[in-house]
């Protein structure tokens, strides 16, 4: 005795959805982007930013305005006091920016600051972290060099592996090489170089017609920016963990946009002579089953962790709770639909009159 | 037909058996990091591997360290100043006032011009490491000179600052004892630390950073306390604080004029020991020099009775007692008032040697016990309850299919935890996200298969064909999906920290072993499932 949910092999025109869904991902996108102009880039965290957090334990009931008033007097730059867990739990979390190099004794001034409001056996550091601002700004750099290699390589992959170009892969690998080069050699700043890279990628792959690897890229972007935009909505800081959960979600939402293009690839191996658009549909109709199965899956394991994991891999779940369904919806709206709109009707084999209703599809074929 | 039966279950047997061993290799490893079997008598049969907790869940201190490399160059280019000077005395040469410019670069006088050519034949000989940037003439005679090392043998100090701030650091922290320290090098001058178990990062901070170059100094107690206000004190002479602490630990700074030249340096200790002093409950430390800085301790102390020695930490004077008599036997003495911890961190950096250059803390993070056994606590939980939900789910979805399913998702969680055992990987916080996030990604591949092999049996493929199909079709569909998460884990690696990188070890080693046993394992199942039916009974998924 076993259940499925889809029971017959479904039908649903995807395809024919897909203005309607590049407009959704088009408005989720401009409100992360609102919210990021507004509040002036991304929350970042003290791993980016630098600065101090101690997590702070009470051993009897507190009220945080008292931490905070008790805090203010110690003269801290930036001082933010945040309830963590429970209300019972007597938990805060002091974070202060930075002043250069005299962080290390941010952790002191607090500390006396706390013996002398409430008593020094009344609390104890369950956690403290100081993050140089010269460690802050290495750690930025390389997470946004992490997330341009990533892109990277699963452009070359994906180029290599599903059209059979890896010469053309390796050309765009080296035209990317030469531009981040002379760039490099201009000293122009990290967040250009990264901006840059991707403007580079996405052009190449255009120009030298790398669809899936476009298809692919241009919803893993989609996916890290309604990410980012969610988060700057919610208040959420950045740090290591949120970017590791962005590449993790980038290696699981490209999961399913492979397993997408491997079902074309093999349908179009078939030659059945259907066109492009309807080779997609079938394609993600008949993988439809498996995606919403494992990213259930994947969603309920995450939500273990965002509910039981604790508050330190809170926001690491959290990220990850919505890569999992941001990246579902565009391996199944935003990465197979692109192909349509970036391959010219000459390059498949089609016997059959286009079905989409493409103008210039039925003109070809006519 | 029956010769190919024959050959299905030879075949078979050498997987199940393959399997076993497997099984039995992994469960070898995993069993050590149980807690309680560690003493018992399979303890003592299982071999000594272990899962390393990373510092977020076992608690301790990571540190940061930025070595001050420029700053070592510049004393060994102030210092080579020097010895070009009492070199030059030597071979009757006359040289003035050598001084640091920025860069580092050393700008000495020649007193005649004449003698230009011998004094540059003896900068190339005696000091091969510097080059002459600009020489100029100048009034009376002289010939101004601006020297600079040679780029190699910067790039030589250099390195050998780190490595020698490296052996001293992790020297001190040995002293200190600390279980299962953890010290390398990184680029940029940078020095991480790591020291499970600590949880004080003042004293840690104190005991690692501190460059604790040691020098005794005359005291010149004839210069006006007026002038001493206005900082004039005099040429050889400097200005420096004086610590002075009162009996409740209470600590202020007052100025003291000293002669600018040290007398000795602390690279003669050979021994220090913290002390209790007789009247008083407080701590001094005690120092033990070698030989010859026993001589030349001797002779300062002959030759300075009646005025007092400053010793001086750090830049900053700590005692200036007044020499009584001529000190032989090679020991002194550091009092200030210190309590029992300083006076016990003092004597082990002491005893250590200095740090060639000063350090700054970069970064710092500090995990308590509590917070570190309440993170393993929550990311057991949370593992359990999203296994626990799987597995009922595949069951029930896929009922026998889903059960083998289970088992395999049972053991590749075994697999990952010995794959960590075996390669001496640290398991960290993230790394628990990654085990729950493998559990989601193992399944996938049998869902992969499963839903596949639903897809011919609604074909009307006959069973035993659709597993096939099944399995055969979407292997490769796993192999490439599994190819991305497995290249985003080893960028995530390269880049991450620490607890990053736990979460990318798991993740790969999750998604290698994901491939063994939802392919190869519950094939070998389905096989034994589909052995003893007929081809075309139904079957259970």
């Amino acid at each position: 005795m076993s259940i499925s949910f889809i029971k017959h092999e479904t039908n649903i025109d995807f395809i024919g959805l897909r203005k309607l869904a590049f407009m959704l991902s088009a408005a989720m996108i401009l409100i992360g982007a609102v919210s990021l102009v507004m509040k002036g880039g991304p929350r970042y965290g003290i791993d980016f930013a630098g600065g101090v957090i101690l997590q702070t334990k009470f051993s009897g009931p507190t009220d945080i305005d008292k931490v905070k008033k008790v805090l203010e007097g110690a003269n801290l730059p930036g001082l933010v006091v945040q309830q963590m867990g429970k209300e019972k739990d007597n938990e805060f979390l002091v974070r202060t920016s930075t002043t250069d190099d005299s962080s290390a004794s941010i952790h002191v001034t607090v500390a006396k600051a706390l013996d002398e409001g409430f008593g020094n056996d009344k609390y104890e550091f369950k956690r403290t972290e100081m993050v140089g601002p010269k460690v802050g700004e290495d750690l930025r750099g390389k997470a946004m060099e992490a997330m341009y290699f990533a892109i990277l390589i699963i452009a070359i992959y994906i180029s290599g592996r599903f059209e059979h170009r890896w010469m053309a892969a390796g050309l765009m690998a080296a035209g990317l090489f030469a531009g981040i080069t002379t760039l490099q050699y201009f000293h122009a700043p990290q967040v250009w170089l990264v901006f840059a890279a991707l403007l580079i990628t996405l052009g190449l792959c255009w120009f030298l017609r790398l669809n899936y690897a476009l298809g692919a890229i241009v919803a893993l972007i989609h996916d890290v920016l309604i990410t980012v935009g969610l988060f700057s909505i919610m208040n959420k800081e950045f740090d290591l963990t949120i970017i590791a959960a962005l590449l993790t979600l980038i290696g699981f939402s490209l999961n399913d946009t492979i397993i997408v293009y491997d079902r074309i690839r093999e349908i179009r191996g078939l030659k059945t002579g259907e066109t492009l658009p309807v080779i997609i549909n079938k394609s993600v109709n008949q993988t439809l089953s498996r995606t919403i199965l494992t990213s259930g899956l994947a969603f309920l394991a995450v939500f273990s962790l965002f509910v039981f994991g604790g508050a330190v891999i809170h926001d690491f779940a959290l990220a990850m709770l919505i890569g999992i369904v941001v990246g579902t919806y565009s391996s199944i709206y935003v990465a197979a639909p692109i192909i349509i709109s970036l391959t010219p009707p000459d390059v498949e084999v089609p016997a059959a009159p286009a079905v989409s209703g493409k103008g210039k599809l039925k003109a070809k074929t006519a | 037909m029956i010769v190919k039966g024959e050959y299905m279950n030879r075949n078979l047997r050498w997987r199940v058996l393959l399997t076993l061993v497997v099984m039995i290799v992994a469960l070898s490893l995993v069993l050590p990091s149980v807690p309680g079997i560690k003493n018992t008598m399979l303890g003592k049969i299982l071999p000594d591997t272990t899962i390393n907790l990373g510092l977020d869940l076992k608690g301790g201190i990571h540190l940061t360290l930025g070595v001050d490399v420029d700053k070592a160059i510049e004393n060994n280019m102030s210092n080579m100043g020097q010895d070009i000077k009492s070199t030059s005395r030597e071979d009757d040469l006359a040289v003035l006032n050598p001084s640091l410019l920025p860069g580092p670069r050393l700008e000495i006088m020649l007193v005649s011009s004449a003698k230009q050519e011998r004094f540059e034949k003896l900068l190339s000989k005696q000091f091969p490491n510097v080059k002459v940037d600009a020489k100029e003439p100048q009034a009376e005679d002289r010939v101004k000179y601006v020297l600079s090392m040679t780029p190699d043998y910067k790039k030589y100090l250099a390195k050998l600052t780190l490595d020698q701030a490296v052996k001293t650091i992790r020297n001190r922290i040995d002293q200190f004892g600390v279980a299962e320290p953890d010290i390398r090098r990184q680029e940029d001058n940078r020095i991480q630390v790591q020291l499970p178990g600590l949880t004080d990062p003042e004293r840690a901070i104190a005991v690692i950073g501190k460059t604790a170059h040691l020098e005794f100094k005359i005291v010149d107690d004839t210069v006006d306390p007026a002038a001493i206000k206005q900082g004039l004190v005099g040429p050889g002479r400097e200005l420096t604080a004086m610590i002075q602490r009162g009996a409740n630990g209470s600590s202020s700074e007052t100025p003291i004029v000293l002669m600018k030249e040290a007398v000795m340096t602390g690279e003669y200790i050979t021994d220090a020991r913290a002390a209790i002093e007789q009247n008083n409950n407080q701590f001094s430390v005690s120092m033990t020099f070698n030989p010859r800085g026993a001589k030349i301790f001797e002779r300062v102390t002959g030759e300075n009775i009646k005025k007092r020695l400053a010793i001086v930490l750090d830049g900053k004077c700590y005692s200036a007692p007044v020499i009584q008599d001529k000190i032989a036997g090679g020991k002194a003495q550091i009092t200030g008032r210190f309590t029992q911890e300083e006076a016990r961190d003092l004597a082990i950096v002491l005893r250590a040697g200095a740090l060639p250059a000063p350090v700054n803390i970069l970064e710092q993070r500090t995990i308590g016990p509590t917070l570190g056994q309440e993170s393993i606590d929550a990311g057991m939980m949370a593992t359990g309850i999203a296994a626990i939900a799987i597995i009922l789910f595949m069951a029930v979805y896929y009922s026998t299919a889903g059960i083998f399913a289970d088992v395999v998702l049972l053991l590749n969680i075994v697999l990952t935890m010995a794959g960590l055992a075996a390669f001496g990987a640290t398991l960290t916080l993230p790394g628990i996200a990654g085990i729950i996030l493998t559990i989601a990604m193992a399944v996938d591949a049998n869902v992969l298969i499963y839903e596949r092999i639903r897809e011919e049996l609604r074909k009307g493929v006959k069973p035993l064909e659709a597993v096939d199909k099944g399995y055969s079709k979407a292997t490769l569909t796993i192999l490439d999906s599994n190819t991305t998460n497995v290249i985003v884990a080893i960028i995530l690696y390269q880049f991450g920290t620490g607890p990053i990188r736990g979460f990318a070890v798991t993740l790969v080693l999750g998604i290698l072993m994901s491939m063994f046993t939802a392919i190869f394992v519950s094939r070998i199942m389905f096989d034994l499932y589909m052995s003893n039916r007929k081809a075309d009974a139904p079957v259970s998924i």
